[in-house]
């Protein structure tokens, strides 16, 4: 309870400063819009229906662009994990897709799907893909051989030890994949309905600057933020949290 | 005889020497219902051995047999019991213990079937705890009970109560002789203690390294429970400490003598 109003009194404290400098005057109002006025675009946009039609639209990419990259990369992973071959031949280079940004796929998205909103998928599959696959490999590697061990002791082989022990011994890992997954492809959605033709908050935002309302896309900005935290903090990490409890994996 | 090492040989691929022998032409058979204890200096193949008997590990040369059947590889007939518990974090205690079973007998059998085990390592008031809830010595009660629940023919223990306190450890041995007079099975266990190996087996079977080889087999023809203080418990302790001591020092001038050279 103490953090949370040490929390409340910090944000009154931001809003403060803020109406203060924009009361002063020092930056034109176009750069620099009152708190009051970004509350108003919000409520507007709210009320008009615009933003929660983009909500959608946005969370409609992020549901089917996030389970296609789960799906993929944990079929990659599993790939991966499993097969040494597979591993040294390909594993290399997942690492290098990894680490390239995701609005780089952007360009290549609308060249191969035009301003669709499939192009918006595309990217935010490729944004969670490959840090999906390659967590799922290491979740692979990491089931302790002991257990395979003590499982194969009791009569348990091939498609059988791969779903009662391969399988949940990884699950933590695959919870922190998922987190991840999350992470990288709502980046990913952003920057690629940041380029989009619309509809979606990242398109929203664009629209917004183009016209050069700085309270929208402050407002914009808050909503994104909020989501992210939110998604982060009450649903993903507790999930990845519960799980490790549950699997005796820290202790506290 | 009910189990059967026959002229076993195993070695390991070495990177720098081709292969590596650790042990050859092996022979050692043993009675049905015989609790039979291996010592030996550490790296002598002791865990080799019985891994190859639970099938986890290949035979090199020759032949290990249960009951007349060839072993070829891991089945629910060995249960084995490792120097760690080896359960299983997402099952809670209970579940653990009927893990073997699940793809045998039907729920209601395997739920019976682990409680009875349970309540005979006396832990049917843990049995909804997960395993990371247990101390150590718990979670190997659990894992004798999951090994004795699928009812193997034999039952493989490496070292399984070495990461143990004195005091759990002496607990359990009581509790393992009940167990093992209770439900008759023939037990190979692998000890680096030469007191334990005396207080619990009928046989001790003492090998020694480079090159692995048995290199002595004890009848333990005394009555249980076998006190440290018993004259005859304290005399073939210093047998088999002789027999060992002068391996041991072998093991230490082999690793010395190459120290040197390098
Ligand atoms: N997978 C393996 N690959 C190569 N060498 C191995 C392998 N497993 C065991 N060895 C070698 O075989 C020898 C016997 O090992 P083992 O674990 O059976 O010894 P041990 O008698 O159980 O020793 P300890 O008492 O320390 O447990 C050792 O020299 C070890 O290095
Ligand atoms: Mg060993």
């Amino acid at each position: 309870m103490k953090i949370f109003i040490k929390r409340l009194v910090f944000l009154f404290v931001v809003i403060g400063i803020w109406q203060l400098v924009y009361v002063s005057g020092v930056f034109p109002d176009i750069a620099f819009p009152s708190l009051i006025l970004v509350f108003e675009s919000l409520f507007n946009g709210f009320t008009s229906g615009d933003l929660i039609s983009a909500l959608l639209a946005s969370f409609r990419h992020l549901l089917l662009g996030l389970s296609l990259a789960i799906l993929i990369g944990t079929a990659l992973g599993v790939l991966l994990g499993k097969s040494q071959q597979a591993d040294e031949t390909a594993g290399m280079y997942l690492v290098a897709l990894q680490s390239i940004p995701s609005i780089v796929w952007v360009p290549l998205s609308i060249l191969v799907f035009g301003f669709t909103e499939f192009a918006v998928i595309f990217v935010v599959v490729l944004g969670g893909t490959f840090v999906m696959a390659l967590n799922v490999r290491s979740a692979i590697h990491s089931v302790p051989p002991q257990l395979v061990r003590a499982a194969r002791t009791m009569g348990t082989s091939g498609f059988s030890l791969f779903y009662r022990v391969e399988i949940p011994s990884s699950v933590p890992y695959f919870m922190s994949g998922i987190r991840l997954a999350w992470a990288f492809s709502w980046r990913a959605l952003m920057a690629g309905e940041l380029l989009s033709n619309g509809p979606g908050l990242g398109y929203s935002l664009r629209f917004a600057q183009d016209y050069a309302r700085m309270d929208q896309v402050i407002g914009i900005i808050i909503i994104i933020g909020v989501i992210g935290a939110v998604m982060d903090q009450l649903v993903f990490s507790k999930l990845e949290k519960n799980v490790m409890k549950r699997w005796g994996l820290h202790k506290s | 005889m009910f189990l059967e090492v026959n002229n076993v040989s195993k070695s390991f691929a070495d990177k720098d020497r081709g292969t590596f022998e650790v042990f050859s032409n092996i022979d050692l058979a043993i009675k049905e219902n015989q609790f039979v204890s291996l010592l030996g200096p550490s790296g002598c193949g002791k865990s080799t051995l019985l891994s190859m008997v639970a099938g986890l590990e290949s035979v090199t040369e020759g032949t290990i047999q249960l009951d007349g059947q060839n072993i070829i590889k891991a089945g629910p007939d060995r249960g084995m019991v490792f120097q760690q518990p080896s359960l299983f974090p997402w099952l809670n205690v209970k579940e653990n213990v009927m893990f073997p079973l699940k793809q045998i007998i039907s729920r209601q059998e395997a739920s019976e079937r682990a409680d009875h085990f349970l309540k005979m390592v006396h832990l049917s008031r843990f049995k909804n705890h997960y395993t990371h809830e247990l101390s150590g010595g718990m979670q190997q009660r659990v894992a004798i009970a999951r090994a004795l629940a699928m009812d193997p023919k034999v039952l493989l223990m490496d070292e399984p109560f070495g990461a143990l306190d004195e005091q759990t450890r002496h607990i359990l041995h009581k509790e393992l002789m009940k167990i093992f007079q209770e439900t008759q099975k023939t037990i190979l266990f692998v000890t680096h203690s030469i007191q334990e190996a005396i207080k619990l087996s009928d046989r001790v079977v003492v090998m020694g390294t480079r090159p692995g080889r048995i290199m002595a087999d004890f009848q333990v023809d005394l009555t249980r429970p076998r006190m440290r203080d018993d004259e005859q418990v304290i005399a073939l302790e210093r047998k088999v400490m002789d027999l060992l001591e002068s391996e041991i020092d072998k093991v230490l001038k082999d690793e010395l003598s190459h120290e040197n050279i390098h």
